[in-house]
């Protein structure tokens, strides 16, 4: 019986961190987040160089063919540090996904690019969980055409869409019919953008894809629970530590009991989430029976805590919460995007009583 | 990550769920303290060694090795199947312990065995009315005169004090020394001359608790545990065994199962409750929150058996515990809707009135063992190093 990190996770967690608090500082996400968002080499590299991009490749394609846990806590370190990188989408979802439904053929084109990193996947998943209006691509003579919106990553190589039929379909960034309209949004850690194909031509991945989506997607949101859960100890830790330095009546404000309730609130809230969170990453690695049911309350749990955190930490900051100059909004809307991206909350908890037989 | 016991472990939970089918039927329900089937199937489980384990078989428990999963497994599997495990009450769970760790031989001998045997009854004398969450400013006073101490003051919120053989009690015993070195641990007759006990009704109409009264109560000098002024010390060695047994995760998962059958159940309108997307959203996010608390619960045990750190997720446990549960009953009787206000001798009453029961009593959680707010305290100066509190102030007290 353990229920915890292993030595390797903790050792992969320290070097991640230790590398984003060096590299990919609050002043370098401000950079990017002013950019036209293109990929972020230098964190990129980075990321290579450490081994993480090619977590979940298998290693006959290069990779480290780690697990979705480990996966995960390497997504706990990105989310702390509101890294913007295409990590969920390049390094965790499309791997699996190609692992899973692609053909021979398809893995030795893909898994060996995304494991060296030599070329990024976005994620036009959006339409497949909880869609908003009537958007959706079809298929038409193995040609995709439809409007998808809130996909991620406009300046990727690849994507990977989910048509109307849940198939899995892999479009290469500059294919003809083929237009990208970037989408601005609050997080600007996370671009997105839509795509409108027309008869666009695309690599569709044969095996059995509406199948390889419901698991995927319970690896998507699980990694999503991962971030939050590091954006939303990050923003603790900040308000400790502000509390403990920020003076008001002579005291530092750390000492007033409402600040300490309201720290104490956020770690009673955090803990717990963690033990969920660790138990989803486990079912997914078990593919146990309970993984997609806890998949989907570690995305809408971790959501609502992650809400609580994000508010509660910045009022703690006072006035300084909510300006630029410190920048803790970068995480409040790292938080912000998590909860809404690939389906929220309400929807998530429908699907969990779905998943128990207790709804239809 | 491995969440499997093994399967030795295995093997032992098998054995006791068959334990459990076996002799469900002599399970006490509600039987009164001391009565016969309550002091048998006690008698039974430290026999098979499902409860008071531990304990050594010299003073009346079963001897076992310590084994967390042993442990673990226990808690889990009669939660699961609704059947009591061991006795519980505060002589079990708060004194014995007490009395492993810090008490003489003697002690020992007299007062565990029939303890465990449920023969003997205690209650607990802490709280007083001026001396709440700040229990070390507690005022009774105990005065050596030859070889008795002379006990005089209150308690109160004494839970079963009416039915009580022995309590165990703080008492000021060095009254110039500084409160929490002021302090003495003892233990005495309920029917030493001088005690008046005076019942308390709590809210859910039951009388739990009481006020308890000293008036020159005599009591030999060698029922202390610890030295003179070592009661503070001596409480607190056990206190957090306590935070840890409220709000039991393992407990609120088999209610959480017992509703989810509510739900099914009740109806508003021509629906199923259960068919109703907002009881069912309500029903979710409870459930998430009791899936975290078990798993931390997991999260603990797991970093006992290795050695790791995991002193904010136990923190949490009594504060998250008793607030869930307490929700989750909630719930219940919202799902019940008027039939939730049923009570007593109500023929219209669903699982015997519980809900409605456990929903108030589990408030009553939330204030005893360590309010909420106090929980808070702790987890943010233990677990977060923020500040303590401000000492006494003269400018906050009541004027009269
Ligand atoms: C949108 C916005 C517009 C504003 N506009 C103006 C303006 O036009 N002109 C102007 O002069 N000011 C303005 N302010 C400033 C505003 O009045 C202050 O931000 C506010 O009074 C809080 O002070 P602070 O930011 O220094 O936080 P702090 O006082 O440092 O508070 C930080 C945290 O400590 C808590 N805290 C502090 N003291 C105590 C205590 N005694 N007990 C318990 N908790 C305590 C606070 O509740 C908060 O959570 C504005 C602020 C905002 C956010
Ligand atoms: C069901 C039940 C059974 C009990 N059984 C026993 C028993 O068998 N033996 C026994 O000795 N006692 C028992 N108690 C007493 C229990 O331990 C006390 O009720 C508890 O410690 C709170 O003390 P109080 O009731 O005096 O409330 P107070 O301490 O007066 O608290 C009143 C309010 O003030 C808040 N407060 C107090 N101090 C602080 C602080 N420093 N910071 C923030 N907020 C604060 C509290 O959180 C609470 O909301 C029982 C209580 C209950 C409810």
């Amino acid at each position: 019986m353990d229920f915890g990190l292993s030595e390797l996770q903790l050792s992969m967690q320290e070097n991640v961190n230790r590398f984003l608090d060096e590299e990919a500082s609050l002043d370098r996400v401000r950079e990017f987040a002013a950019s036209d968002h293109s990929l972020a080499e230098d964190i990129w590299t980075g990321l290579v160089n450490l081994g993480v991009v090619g977590v979940l490749v298998p290693e006959q394609y290069g990779g480290l063919g780690l697990s979705a846990m480990d996966a995960a806590v390497i997504g706990e370190c990105l989310g702390n540090h509101v890294t913007p990188v295409p990590y969920l989408s390049t390094c965790v979802v499309a791997p699996r996904a190609i692992a899973l439904a692609g053909s021979d053929a398809q893995k030795d084109e893909y898994l060996p690019k995304i494991a060296d990193g030599s070329k990024t996947i976005g994620l036009a998943l959006s339409e497949a969980c909880a869609a908003r209006g009537k958007n959706g691509a079809s298929v038409r003579d193995g040609k995709l055409t439809g409007t998808v919106s809130f996909v991620s990553d406009p300046h990727a190589d690849y994507w990977l869409l989910a048509d109307r039929d849940r198939n899995l379909h892999v479009i290469a960034q500059g294919a003809q019919h083929l237009e990208v309209k970037v989408m601005p949004q609050v997080d600007r850690t996370r671009p997105l953008c839509e795509l409108t194909l027309s008869d666009t031509p695309c690599d569709s991945l044969t095996n059995d894809g509406a199948n390889v989506l419901e698991r995927v997607l319970d690896v998507a949101w699980t990694t999503l629970a991962f971030d939050t859960l590091g954006a939303a100890q990050s923003m603790l830790d900040q308000a400790v530590e502000y509390a403990m330095n920020r003076e008001q009546f002579n005291r530092v404000i750390a000492s007033f009991q409402a600040v300490k309730h309201m720290c104490a609130e956020m770690a009673a809230e955090i803990e717990p989430s963690r033990s969920l969170l660790w138990y989803a990453g486990y079912a997914l690695d078990e593919a146990s029976d309970d993984a997609h049911l806890h998949a989907c309350h570690a995305k809408a749990h971790m959501a609502e805590v992650g809400t609580f955190v994000a508010r509660t930490a910045t009022v703690v900051h006072g006035g300084m919460g909510f300006t630029d100059l410190l920048g803790l909004h970068y995480w409040f809307k790292r938080i912000g995007f998590n909860r809404q991206y690939l389906g929220g909350p309400e929807w998530l908890r429908e699907q969990a009583a779905i998943a128990q037989n207790l709804a239809a | 990550m491995d969440l499997s016991y093994g399967p030795q472990y295995d093997t032992y939970r098998q054995e006791l769920r068959d334990f459990i089918e076996r002799h469900r039927d002599q399970a006490p329900r509600n039987a009164p303290l001391k009565s016969d089937p309550a002091k048998s199937w006690q008698k039974l489980l430290i026999e098979h060694g499902y409860t008071a384990r531990t304990i050594p078989k010299e003073y009346g428990g079963h001897g076992g090795e310590p084994d967390l999963l042993k442990a673990q497994i226990i808690g889990e599997e009669f939660a699961r199947a609704q059947v009591p495990g061991g006795l519980g009450g505060q002589g079990i769970s708060m004194l014995v312990p007490t009395l492993l760790e810090l008490g003489s031989e003697e002690q020992k001998r007299q007062f565990i065995p029939p303890t465990l045997a449920g023969e003997m009854v205690w209650c607990q004398g802490y709280s007083e009315p001026n001396a709440g969450s700040d229990l070390a400013s507690l005022r009774t006073s105990a005065a050596l005169d030859g070889d008795e101490w002379v006990i005089n003051g209150s308690k109160i919120w004494t839970s079963t004090a009416h039915l009580a053989d022995w309590i165990f009690c703080l008492v000021r015993t060095e009254p110039d020394a500084p409160k929490h070195q002021g302090i003495s641990f003892l233990l005495f007759r309920m029917d030493t001359p001088g005690i008046e006990i005076r019942p308390l009704v709590d809210m859910t109409l039951a009388p739990n608790f009481n006020e308890v009264f000293f008036t020159d109560v005599r009591v030999p000098k060698e029922q202390i545990v610890g030295k003179r002024g070592e009661g503070w010390f001596v409480a607190n060695a056990i206190l957090g065994h306590e935070r840890d047994s409220l709000g039991d995760p393992n407990a609120t998962l088999s209610r959480m199962t017992r509703l989810i059958e509510l739900m099914k159940e009740e109806t508003i309108g021509n629906e199923r409750i259960i068919d109703n997307p907002v009881y069912r959203d309500r029903l979710m996010k409870i459930q998430a929150r009791v899936m975290s608390l078990r798993f931390n619960d997991l999260r603990v045990l797991s970093s006992r058996l290795n050695n790791t750190d995991a002193r904010l997720p136990r923190m949490i446990s009594k504060l998250q515990g008793t607030e869930l549960r307490h929700e989750l009953e909630g719930l219940a009787i919202d799902a019940m809707g008027e039939t939730g206000l049923m009570y007593g001798a109500s023929e219209f009453l669903r699982d015997g009135g519980s809900w409605q029961n456990q929903y108030m009593y589990f408030l009553g959680l939330i204030i005893g063992g360590g309010t909420s707010q106090i929980q808070k305290n702790i987890i943010s100066e233990r677990g977060l190093g923020m500040p303590r509190e401000p000492k006494f102030d003269q400018s906050t007290t009541k004027t009269n």
